[in-house]
């Protein structure tokens, strides 16, 4: 997404450290670089910290100042973010809640900590200013496509509401917001994200009608009531069939809104953003369960105790090891999804991306290697 | 390795006596019974996961603290070579400083990143699968030959190539034979030139003594030799033609400093490696001897055939901390820094079960090695009989 007329100096540049890495070989002049400013590197797309600022008492927003390789979002689109903690990686996937149209070339992400995340937990409690953040680029389908939607339709649920923010910011810059009807959910009036801000939108521009549902709050409606429902949806928006539509939230939320805009025969209109549980559930005894090799594409049954070596092995793959016996590292294969029990420690690891030595682990539950 | 291990076991006739009575004549170490040595592995097993579990914060500050450092001195060094054409002396000192820098990016860095002592951080970049370092050797063909065999078969003859490199003669298991007069002579080439000896490793070409033998290499062999001239080719532009040329008129000066360098880190690495292995008191293995070898017995085997040097911390740090060659082996694949620490619980375990541990000054360790390499490149009486029995035959 970068503009055409960048292309004669970026390969001017591109030649130049192409010359400078010989000079550096077998590193890059990145891993250099990287000693004077993290955020000059090529060989690894790094963030810098610039200001944390709190939306609500467990929701924060952190302003990231991406390094070199950086390339502008489109709204709704989501990027992964890797936080240390105690010394190691986890890497999670979070939205961006700022518009594209920014003028200091920062992006904000807004992370609620959410019951046993640790990651998110650190992101919220422990993340400042200053801090570098191993990033990915964005990615995603969810986002406003370059011609205007006509009259579009948000429903959003808690930190759902963060590619929402996104579209709403980006339409408000380019001086284009439409007729919107936003639909939001949250347990009370003090949890709403970006609360003041979107108040504030709905009293500026009267084209953008702002519906906040509490889902908690005391009154007279039973709590359940409130939860998504038809009634709700054709009194706040009767043409909600003729919209196109962007929903994110829970995975309840979103899957009685798929199914809902499903029987009425317009889910082409509507569009959503889920993300899957991102850690699969560790189980304490060892458990039985399917092991999908994703590189070959076998899947084989496992009593939870034979290693995913010899399982591989039993399909008649062969993966490349060596000692067989957890000391070389041979066997090193990705954790795509799942869990799976180190043989000699019992300790589980279910980080999805983790890399497994096949050798001396066995599946815990269902799991999923790039083998 | 096949080589090597078939020719060991077809010997025949006398050659075959000669192996046995060596096996006999190999030191014997206080041994341990089956259950005696599983019940030492898993002490060991308990020293391993205590560490896996206290992994932290400090230790990836640690390694990220000592690759910035490799960085930074590279940096130093090269500036001051080129400060060495005003002021010479200082061609002396960058070229040191160069060679340092070179010594901890094979050693503390790459040798043990490489090892998947950092891949816990589950870092993008610190990772044993994505790194590569300044020497000559394939990140992945070092990892093969490295890692699988030398660290499986530890002290093996005949599946540890680290034996003698295929061109020493580091055991009495293999028969004497003219060729190991050059032990001394060859010895001394390894070090001067040990980047290479460690680049063509996996390649099988040391095993090769003739034109022929060149030609019947196997495909993968040949592909493996044409990565390893790939990086040298490399990596000599680098450091004897770029940086040189970067000097302009001053390129012979700049080009011996670089040469200084690389051989300074080839004589230190070359040194620290072989103190590991072949001190007095090191025990090698056969074959059969590690059949169904449990994990406790070969727990037993990498104490018994490895050596530490004693030290201060910049001998350790200088070392990749393969001055604490028997932690490593025992556990290569955690963090170098905490190796220190674990040797004295190790040295407490040793103790109780009345097990040796090796641990001697480099001076002791490296003479011990130099000896062995000039005394096994010289035959006995019985050698010499064969020999010539042979040659009159
Ligand atoms: S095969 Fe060596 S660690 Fe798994």
């Amino acid at each position: 997404m970068q503009p055409q007329s960048q292309a004669g100096p970026r390969t001017l540049l591109s030649r130049f450290t192409a010359l400078t890495d010989a000079f550096a070989y077998p590193l890059r002049t990145s891993h250099y670089l990287e000693l004077v400013n993290p955020l000059w590197t090529t060989h690894a797309l790094q963030a810098k910290v610039v200001s944390v600022w709190d939306e609500t008492a467990d929701a924060r927003t952190i302003t990231l100042k991406p390094g070199r390789n950086w390339r502008s979002h489109r709204p709704g689109q989501h990027l992964r973010v890797g936080v240390p903690i105690g010394g190691m990686h986890y890497t999670r996937t979070y939205s961006i809640s700022s518009a594209p149209e920014s003028e200091d070339e920062t992006f904000t992400i807004t992370v609620k900590a959410i019951g046993g995340g640790r990651m998110s937990h650190h992101l919220v409690r422990n993340i400042k200013p200053g801090d570098y953040l191993p990033i990915g680029v964005p990615q995603g389908d969810f986002y406003l496509p370059d011609a205007n939607p006509v009259e579009p339709l948000f429903i959003s649920a808690g930190s759902g509401i963060t590619p929402i923010m996104s579209m709403l910011r980006s339409m408000v810059a380019q001086e284009r917001l439409p007729h919107v009807t936003h639909i939001h959910y949250a347990p009370h009036t003090y949890d709403v994200i970006f609360g003041q801000e979107l108040q504030a939108l709905a009293a500026k521009h009267p084209r953008y009608q702002l519906h906040l549902i509490y889902t908690r709050e005391p009154g007279e409606t039973a709590s359940q009531k409130r939860h998504f429902n038809p009634e709700i949806l054709n009194s706040l928006c009767p043409d909600w069939g003729t919209r196109d539509t962007w929903a994110c939230g829970p995975q309840g939320l979103l899957d009685t809104v798929e199914a809902h805009w499903h029987q009425a025969g317009v889910a082409r209109q509507l569009r959503t953003e889920r993300f899957r549980a991102q850690v699969a559930a560790a189980p304490k005894e060892v458990t039985a369960g399917t092991v999908r090799f994703t590189a070959s594409g076998v899947t084989a049954a496992s009593d939870g105790v034979i290693n995913l070596l010899r399982l591989a092995e039993d399909q008649g793959l062969n993966p490349p090891h060596g000692c067989r016996m957890g000391i070389c590292h041979g066997c090193d294969a990705k954790l795509t999804a799942g869990c799976v029990r180190d043989l000699r420690t019992n300790a589980l690891l279910n980080e999805p991306g983790a890399i497994v030595q096949i050798c001396v682990c066995a599946a815990a539950g269902d799991a999923e290697l790039e083998v | 390795m096949t080589a090597t291990r078939t020719s060991l076991k077809n010997l025949k006739g006398e050659n075959a006596a000669i192996y046995a009575k060596a096996k006999k004549a190999m030191p014997k170490a206080p041994r341990l019974t089956k259950e005696q040595a599983d019940a030492f592995g898993r002490e060991l097993d308990a020293l391993r996961e205590g560490v896996l579990a206290s992994r932290g914060a400090a230790d990836a500050a640690y390694i990220r603290r000592i690759i910035a450092l490799q960085r930074k001195l590279e940096v130093a060094g090269r500036a001051t070579i080129y400060a060495g054409i005003v002021f010479p002396p200082a061609l002396v000192v960058g070229s040191l400083t160069l060679g340092a820098a070179k010594i901890l990016d094979n050693m503390e860095v790459g040798h043990n990143i490489m090892h998947g002592q950092w891949d816990w951080m589950r870092d993008p970049v610190i990772h044993s699968s994505k790194w590569d370092w300044d020497t000559a050797a394939p990140a992945d063909q070092w990892k093969h030959s490295h890692n699988v065999e030398h660290h499986t078969w530890t002290n093996v003859v005949g599946m540890d190539k680290d034996v003698g490199y295929g061109i020493l003669r580091m055991t009495e298991q293999e028969p004497w034979q003219p060729r190991h007069l050059l032990n001394p002579l060859n010895n001394a080439l390894l070090a001067t030139f040990f980047q290479y000896g460690v680049g063509v490793h996996d390649t099988g070409i040391a095993e090769v003594r003739s034109l022929k033998g060149l030609r019947k290499l196997s495909p993968a062999n040949k592909a493996k030799l044409k990565a390893v001239w790939n990086k040298v080719k490399k990596q000599s532009l680098k450091d004897y033609v770029l940086f040189p040329a970067l000097a302009g008129p001053f390129f012979a000066p700049v080009l011996a400093a670089n040469i200084g360098a690389n051989l300074t880190r080839n004589l230190w690495t070359y040194m620290i490696i072989f103190c590991g292995h072949f001190p007095d008191g090191v025990e090698q293995f056969t074959a059969e001897s590690v059949k169904n070898e449990s994990r406790g017995q070969w727990y037993l085997r990498q104490l018994l055939g490895s050596a530490n040097i004693k030290g201060g911390k910049a001998l350790h740090l200088a070392s990749g901390h393969l001055s604490f060659q028997i932690e490593h082996h025992l556990f290569p694949d955690l963090p170098s820094n905490r190796y220190p620490a674990l040797s004295k619980e190790v040295q407490k375990i040793c103790a109780k079960y009345g097990l040796p541990y090796n641990s001697a000054s480099l001076a002791r360790q490296f003479g011990t090695t130099l000896k062995r390499v000039v005394k096994l490149g010289l035959p006995t009486k019985q050698d010499l009989k064969r020999t010539f029995a042979a040659a009159m035959a």
